[in-house]
């Protein structure tokens, strides 16, 4: 069971440097041929002046830890995700990443008893400007919980 | 209006999904869940085999989305469901559609629905995007 709480307690924020390498990396693994990830001339005369992340990369990034709060790592399912972009992540700059656990609750399903997690997460620059608003549900079935 | 409502989205065919794409997107993305990668693991933990990530099937999503927005449109909102599973040898076929236009005082606003499935047309992930031009 998770202690509510937690709910709403956030994560002391991590400093994510947006890599070069990782991004294009990140591009290749996912079979996104897309010059704005990788080639710097083309990036430069683009509107974004500068290569960006692809919009999925934000969930590769490092949220920090939130006390107290335990996950069991097996039977988890991802239920749903979103973002909300202010702005694409730019490769050469760092954000502050942290995260909260929004809300937690139990249903009855074809699984058994699945409790869902609903974690927000946020990037922000060092100047305080927030980039990324993300929400993550995740499932736990009765595997995960014994 | 950029784009009436109904437009359908350039379709995406991705995969099939090998075995070293999901190594390839487990370093990339740093999920290393074994349940993606080793045979076992997966069997055991009751999967009857290797699945894919679902990021990754967002991913090949996202690029629908990104490449139709191209280099003149903001990616404001992204969103999915994941509905099933993929495993590897299934291609992931990606499509979208403009559900809404709407002018907005920042610019006009394109919203689309977007949706994964296999060759079977098993449904894997349902979702939205929302584009600024």
């Amino acid at each position: 069971m998770i202690n509510q709480e937690l709910i709403g307690k956030w994560s002391t924020p991590v400093e994510n440097w947006i890599e070069k390498g990782a991004v294009r990396k990140f591009a290749e693994a996912i079979g996104d041929q897309n010059p704005i990830y990788v080639d710097e001339t083309y990036a430069k005369n683009s509107r974004y002046g500068r290569i960006i992340a692809p919009p999925t990369f934000v969930r590769t990034l490092e949220y920090g830890v939130i006390e107290g709060l335990v996950i069991p790592t097996e039977g988890l399912i991802h239920g749903e995700q979103q973002f909300h972009f202010e702005r694409p992540l730019y490769v050469g700059e760092s954000l502050w990443c942290s995260y909260c656990l929004g809300d937690t609750y139990s249903r009855s399903g074809s699984l058994g008893k699945m409790t869902f997690l609903i974690f927000e997460e946020k990037g922000v620059t060092s100047q305080g400007e927030t980039v990324f608003t993300s929400r993550s549900t995740v499932i736990m079935t009765q595997r995960s919980d014994t | 209006m950029r784009y009436p409502v109904g437009t359908s989205l350039p379709t995406l065919v991705k995969g099939p999904i090998t075995k070293m794409d999901l190594v390839k997107y487990s370093g990339a993305s740093g999920d290393f869940n074994p349940i993606h990668t080793i045979e076992e693991f997966a069997e055991q933990a009751g999967l009857g085999g290797i699945i894919a990530h679902g990021m990754l099937s967002m991913a090949y999503v996202g690029q629908v989305v990104t490449d139709f927005a191209g280099i003149d449109a903001d990616l404001v909102d992204f969103g999915v469901r994941f509905r099933a599973m993929v495993r590897p040898g299934d291609k992931v076929i990606c499509k979208g559609t403009v559900s809404k236009v709407e002018e907005k005082e920042d610019g006009e606003y394109v919203y689309l629905q977007v949706i994964a499935e296999t060759e079977n047309n098993q449904v894997v992930i349902k979702g939205n995007a929302t584009l600024r031009y």
